[in-house]
């Protein structure tokens, strides 16, 4: 298969070797898991239990609701002891409501009656119980999956990309999920591309995982329409619009979506998911997450509960050999600080890594622009990150929106490649959440605006209603006297 | 009789014809920025800039005496959009964070006078029944905090959430 060439990118060194060799291990079940009903993008998922339940095992925790939305089960048997809300791992520490689940220890299973054939079923059927499993990307976005197979299927798309490139370092989950459990993996595809009405798949995998090339092709050779193809290794190959273009060498439109191509792209997460859902009635409740970086003591590939504190995930890592400088959840590119260990896990956790000071590169200071233009070079989206960020600093955010804001797609290439160590992704994040607040209060006062309008001209009716009223009693009094004064 | 109403009659339609001709010839012009500006507003009349209603606050910000962050209901986007229309640069820092009604259940209760003053019917409740704020319809006039008798409404600054949180700008002592 001829590949091509994406615009872009960076050489970020791998650091998968703390992890890549160590076999997927299944974490010894916690005694209590903070399960959140918002893991993905969209609405949240509506509570279906109460305080003092017992649930078991795949239990419907929250349903989805209309729209964008996903499911979320109990990860294990137990008691809910609380729903409420609870430190998201984010950032800022805020809080997500939460379901607050003490396991019982039993692991006991909701009964289960995995279907014959899924593939008798009807492609609508087949991404509504991808749906019901609670599915979303499993590569970070979170996305809930079977909303975006259905869109696609209705887009008409031709191709499944599935996405075993894993770009980031550090992170080997894919990896190991690819040389462990290959056979599942394109079973999880077949199924996908049923619901898809696609008629081929790619798999596409960096060529720094050569073992996992080979399980994958070995699962594959039997397959007709699903093929895997080894892609060269840059940052962020493994990103949706790059992926495309490297298969296919087609540009996702400016503002557009990866769709738009023809191509519609899913983690092999999400694949394996899928596999899971569908033939063992296995809804969304784990996932394999790397617990690396050069301050935990044993790297480790872990398939841990949804739900379960990062704090237990590093404890049964042996813990960290010195205080993380950077503790993060996802790879060092991308990934999202964290407040602290007592935040969950979710459907899109890739990994938690904690970084020594040397890795985090933290003794670098930020120094001026010297407009050097390596971050152009380095932008996969052919942005101009100088120009961006310079708008933002100085809070030109329209300015920084027809620079291509909204295409940025916050990879950090531009920030890796910035001699002078300026927080180019800050800025961006910093400009379009601006961006959005101003545009949600342009939003309001629009609203306010027409309640007032509103209210006043129902004042106004109110006010003309009794005007009205008073003159027609005064005219039938007056009717009623000259009434009398003919009688008189 | 006839003098009278003679003389009275003239002496009206002169006086009428002096003040149409006054009307027309000796008008004053108004500035056409204030009628602007007027539109801009709420039009909630709350009094919070401290000018007498919308109409007294854009009479002042036409003539340039009054600081474009003096609407706390407007919010940062009218800030913006005045600033823009009134060609004059804004720290934004100035404008502090938007403050909303809020009413404290415990001690609500339920006079429904804060309902019927709302401009934007952003007050729930029956009478003799706790009273609760649509938040996304509250613009922080402070027109019901002033009839509230047990003080249980209060303007407070809107709690953060995930939605509405984002990165901070980065810190630096340089330009970019």
């Amino acid at each position: 298969m001829k590949l091509f060439d994406f615009w872009g990118g960076v050489h970020p060194a791998g650091q998968k070797h703390l992890s890549a060799e160590q076999a997927i291990q299944v974490l010894p079940m916690p005694s209590r898991l903070h399960i959140p009903l918002q893991q993905h993008t969209g609405r949240p998922a509506i509570p279906m239990v109460q305080v003092g339940q017992k649930v078991r095992k795949g239990e419907l925790l929250g349903r989805e609701q209309s729209g964008v939305s996903a499911s979320v089960h109990a990860p294990t048997s137990g008691v809910i002891t609380a729903i409420g809300d609870f430190a998201a791992p984010h950032v800022s520490g805020l809080p997500l409501p939460t379901v607050t689940l003490e396991s019982d220890g039993e692991d006991q299973w909701l009964e289960r009656e995995p279907l014959p054939d899924p593939f008798a079923l009807e492609p609508e059927e087949v991404a509504a119980r991808i749906g019901e499993a609670g599915i979303v990307g499993m590569g970070g976005a979170n996305f809930p999956a079977a909303v975006k197979l259905s869109k696609a299927r209705q887009a008409k798309v031709h191709t499944l990309a599935v996405n075993g490139a894993e770009c980031e370092p550090y992170m080997t989950c894919d990896d190991r999920l690819m040389r462990e459990r290959a056979e599942h993996i394109v079973d999880g595809v077949r199924l996908m591309l049923h619901a898809l009405q696609a008629s081929n798949a790619v798999i596409a995998i960096e060529d720094n995982k050569p073992e996992a090339a080979a399980c994958m092709k070995a699962a594959c050779r039997h397959e007709q329409h699903v093929q895997v193809v080894v892609v060269p290794s840059r940052y962020p190959a493994g990103s949706a619009k790059q992926l495309i273009q490297i298969l296919t060498g087609l540009e996702t439109p400016a503002g557009g979506r990866g769709t738009d191509t023809g191509v519609l792209v899913h983690n092999v997460g999400t694949a394996y998911a899928v596999h899971r859902a569908l033939r063992q009635a296995h809804p969304l409740i784990s996932r394999i997450v790397t617990v690396t970086g050069g301050a935990v003591a044993q790297p480790q590939n872990l398939e841990a509960p949804i739900g379960t504190l990062v704090e237990d995930l590093l404890a049964f890592c042996g813990g960290v050999t010195e205080a993380p400088a950077r503790l993060l959840m996802g790879g060092p590119m991308m990934g999202q600080p964290l407040p602290g260990t007592q935040v969950p896990i979710v459907k899109g956790t890739n990994g938690i890594l904690a970084l020594t000071a040397a890795e985090a590169r933290l003794e670098a200071t930020p120094s001026p622009c010297i407009r050097c233009g390596r971050c152009v070079e380095a932008c996969p989206m052919g942005l101009m990150p100088l120009e961006m960020s310079k708008r933002a600093r100085h809070d030109d955010l329209e300015g920084a929106e027809a620079f291509g804001l909204v295409d940025c797609i916050s990879c950090g290439s531009c920030a890796f490649a910035c001699p002078s160590r300026i927080p180019l992704v800050q800025y961006f994040e910093y400009a379009r959440g601006a961006l959005e607040a101003q545009q949600r209060a342009e939003q309001k006062a629009k609203e306010t605006r027409r309640l007032l309008d509103q209210r006043q001209a129902r004042l106004a009716r109110a006010e003309q209603a009794k005007a009205e009223a008073a003159a027609r009693r005064q005219a039938e009094k007056r009717q009623a006297k000259a009434k009398a004064g003919a009688a008189a | 009789m006839i003098a009278a109403v003679v003389s009275l009659t003239l002496l009206g339609i002169a006086l009428g014809w002096m003040l149409g001709f006054a009307a027309r010839y000796l008008r004053v012009e108004s500035n056409p920025l204030h009628e602007e500006i007027q539109q801009m507003l709420p039009g909630v009349n709350c009094g919070q800039c401290g000018y007498p209603g919308c109409s007294g606050a854009a009479e002042a910000l036409a003539a340039g005496k009054a600081a474009v962050t003096l609407c706390p209901p407007g919010g940062p986007a009218l800030v913006q959009a005045l600033a823009a229309k009134l060609g004059v640069a804004v720290d934004g820092a100035s404008s502090g964070p938007p403050l909303l009604a809020y009413i404290n259940e415990a001690t609500c209760i339920g006079c429904a006078h804060c309902g019927g003053r709302c401009p934007t019917d952003a007050i729930i409740g029956a009478p003799k029944q706790i009273h609760g704020v649509i938040q996304d319809a509250c613009i922080g006039c402070g027109l019901c905090v002033e009839v509230c008798p047990t003080e249980c409404l209060q303007l407070r600054p809107v709690a953060l959430t995930l939605k509405t949180w984002y990165w901070p700008k980065p810190a630096l002592s340089f330009g970019v």
